[in-house]
C-alpha cells in the first residue's frame, strides 16, 4: 500500500547513523530509568538477595558515609593515645607479607639508584638516598599489625620518627595529608595527626635486621594507629599536600582514614 | 487496672508504630550487617571450616564489582557494613530507650522466672503451647528476646573494639586482644543468626504475629490504661 505523503511525515528514510553515533546517550537514558526503577525497589532488593552495591548512586552514598566515618575517626583519634608495644619474643619472624599481587611478584627494588623525592609543602625538596637515611637516628616499635581482612601480627620495626622526619625537612606540619607513591605502583595517603603520632616511623629495618625485598625495602611507613594498607612499602615519593591525594584501595572503595 | 478505659477511644495495640518502624529498620540493619560479614569474614575466616557461600553474602557480584572498583567486593561489604552500624546502633538506642521509658520491657519481658521457663518448656514438649494471646510472651520467649538484647548489646561492643583496637585498647584487654573481639563478634553473630532462624520460623507457624507486626495487632492488655494511640 502506498503511504500517504504528509508534509509531517519525513519524504527520506531516516538516517539510522544518528543512532549509532548517539548509542552512548541512549546507553545513557537507558541506564539512568533501570537507576531509577532499582532505587524505587530498594528495600525489597535489600531483602529477596538482590545486590544493588555497585549501582552509581549506591555506591555514592556508601562513599558518602564512609567520608563521614574519616571526620567520626578523625574525632575518636586521641593523638596522645599510644598503642599497645610488646616484647622481641613475640615478633614475628619474617613478617606476614601482603599487597596487591602475590609475593612471587615483588619485584625487588635497587637500593643503590634508589631516591626518596619529596614534594609539596615542604622547603628541602632535595631527594634523599638510601645513604642519607642510614644516618638518621633510630626509633624502634614492636607493635600489631591489624589487616583491614582481620588477621594481625607482632612486628619490630625501626626507623627514623616520621614527625622527626617532616620537621627536619621543613613539612609545613599544618597541612593537612601526607601522600605516599610506591615503586609497584601502589599509594596512600594518611592525615597530618597520625603522621605526627609519636609511634609512626619511616621504617628501614625488621627485628634489627634491614627490611628485605618483599616487607618494602629500602623505606616503608609503619604507623600503629592505622590498618596494614595505610603502610606503603616500597616508598619512592612522599608528597605534603592540602590536596586530597586518595590512594590505591581508597579509590577502589576502602575507608580512607582506617585508623584503629 | 486491665486498660479498658475510655470506652469510646480505641486501645493501645501489640505493637505501638514506633516499635514496629523499629523492628523493620532493624530487621534491615541485622541483614545487610550479617551478609556483609559475611563477605568480610570470608577474605579471613577464623575457622577454615566455616567459610559462608557468596550468594549468602553481601557486597555486589564478584565479576561486576571488580569491573566497577578493582575489588571483587571486600570493599562494598566493609562500606555497607560501615554504613549500616550507624542505623543498628541508633535505631538499637531509640528502641531501648523507647523500651524502658514506655515500661514496655518490664511489660512484655519481665519476670522471668525458671520455674516459668521448665513450665514452657514441658508445655512445648506436650504440644500443649498455647499462642491464643499473642499479646502475651512465653517464659521462652521473654527469655529469647532479653538473650538477643544482650547479644546484640556485646555484637556492637565487640565491633567497635575490632574498629578501634587503639583508641579503646581497654575494651580490647576486655575480649583479651584484638583477636579476641573478634571471636566474640563472629559467635555474637553466630548467636543472632539462630535467634534469627527461630523467630523467623515461629513467625511464619503463626502467621498473625508477622500481620501484628505490620498492622499493630490487637488491643494490648498489659498497657495498664495508657491513653490510647491514634488510630494507624
Amino acid at each position: 500500500m502506498q503511504r500517504l505523503a504528509s508534509l509531517f511525515r519525513p519524504q527520506k528514510p531516516i538516517d539510522a547513523s544518528v543512532l549509532e553515533e548517539e548509542a552512548a546517550l541512549v546507553e545513557a537514558i537507558h541506564r539512568r530509568f533501570v537507576l531509577r526503577g532499582t532505587l524505587s525497589l530498594g528495600a525489597l532488593t535489600l531483602l529477596t538477595g538482590c545486590d544493588i552495591s555497585n549501582k552509581e548512586a549506591v555506591q555514592s552514598t556508601l562513599r558518602k558515609i564512609s567520608g563521614w566515618n574519616d571526620l567520626v575517626q578523625s574525632a575518636l583519634f586521641d593523638p596522645k593515645k599510644l598503642a599497645k608495644t610488646y616484647t622481641p619474643a613475640e615478633v614475628r619472624k619474617p613478617p606476614r607479607f601482603n599487597a596487591f599481587y602475590p609475593i612471587d611478584e615483588v619485584k625487588p627494588v635497587d637500593i643503590g639508584s634508589w631516591r626518596l623525592e619529596i614534594g609539596g609543602r615542604v622547603k628541602d625538596k632535595r631527594p634523599l638516598d638510601a645513604a642519607s637515611f642510614a644516618g638518621l637516628p633510630e626509633q624502634e616499635i614492636i607493635i600489631r599489625h591489624v589487616c583491614v581482612e582481620g588477621w594481625d601480627y607482632i612486628g619490630q620495626w625501626s626507623g627514623v620518627n616520621f614527625r622527626l622526619f617532616l620537621e627536619k625537612i621543613g613539612a609545613d606540619l599544618d597541612a593537612k595529608y601526607i601522600g605516599f607513591r610506591c615503586a609497584d605502583g601502589y599509594s596512600a595517603s594518611i592525615d597530618m595527626a597520625s603522621a605526627l603520632h609519636p609511634q609512626t616511623i619511616l621504617a628501614t629495618k625488621y627485628a634489627g635486621e634491614p627490611i628485605t625485598a618483599p616487607f618494602g625495602a629500602p623505606l616503608r611507613l609503619r604507623t600503629a594507629i592505622k590498618l596494614g594498607y595505610k603502610n606503603p612499602k616500597w616508598i619512592t615519593a612522599l608528597e605534603v599536600t592540602n590536596t586530597y591525594p586518595g590512594g590505591y584501595w581508597e579509590d577502589r572503595g576502602y575507608n580512607w582514614f582506617a585508623g584503629i | 487496672m486491665t486498660g479498658t478505659q475510655g470506652t469510646s477511644t480505641k486501645l493501645a495495640r501489640l505493637h505501638p508504630l514506633p516499635l514496629r518502624i523499629m523492628h523493620w529498620l532493624n530487621a534491615i540493619a541485622i541483614l545487610v550487617m550479617i551478609g556483609s560479614g559475611w563477605r568480610i569474614y570470608n577474605n579471613d575466616p577464623i575457622f577454615g571450616f566455616i567459610e559462608f557461600p557468596i550468594t549468602f553474602t553481601f557486597g555486589g557480584d564478584p565479576d561486576i564489582t571488580y569491573r566497577h572498583n578493582g575489588d571483587a567486593g571486600f570493599s562494598n561489604a566493609l562500606l555497607w557494613h560501615f554504613a549500616f552500624m550507624w542505623l543498628l546502633v541508633a535505631n538499637g538506642l531509640a528502641y531501648v530507650i523507647y523500651g524502658v521509658a514506655t515500661g514496655r520491657f518490664r511489660r512484655m519481658l519481665l519476670p522471668v522466672t525458671p520455674r516459668d521457663v521448665v513450665h514452657t518448656i514441658r508445655e512445648t514438649l506436650r504440644l500443649h503451647l498455647a499462642h491464643d494471646d499473642i499479646t502475651m510472651y512465653n517464659a521462652v520467649q521473654k527469655l529469647m528476646y532479653i538473650g538477643v538484647l544482650c547479644v546484640l548489646v556485646l555484637v556492637v561492643i565487640s565491633g567497635v573494639t575490632i574498629w578501634k583496637p587503639v583508641q579503646f585498647s581497654a575494651l580490647a584487654a576486655l575480649f583479651g586482644g584484638f583477636q579476641g573481639a573478634r571471636l566474640v563478634h563472629f559467635c555474637c553473630m553466630g548467636l543472632i543468626t539462630a535467634f534469627l532462624v527461630v523467630h523467623v520460623m515461629l513467625a511464619i507457624l503463626v502467621p498473625r504475629t508477622i500481620a501484628a507486626m505490620i498492622t499493630g495487632g490487637p488491643p494490648n492488655p498489659r498497657l495498664d490504661g495508657r491513653p490510647s494511640l491514634p488510630a494507624e
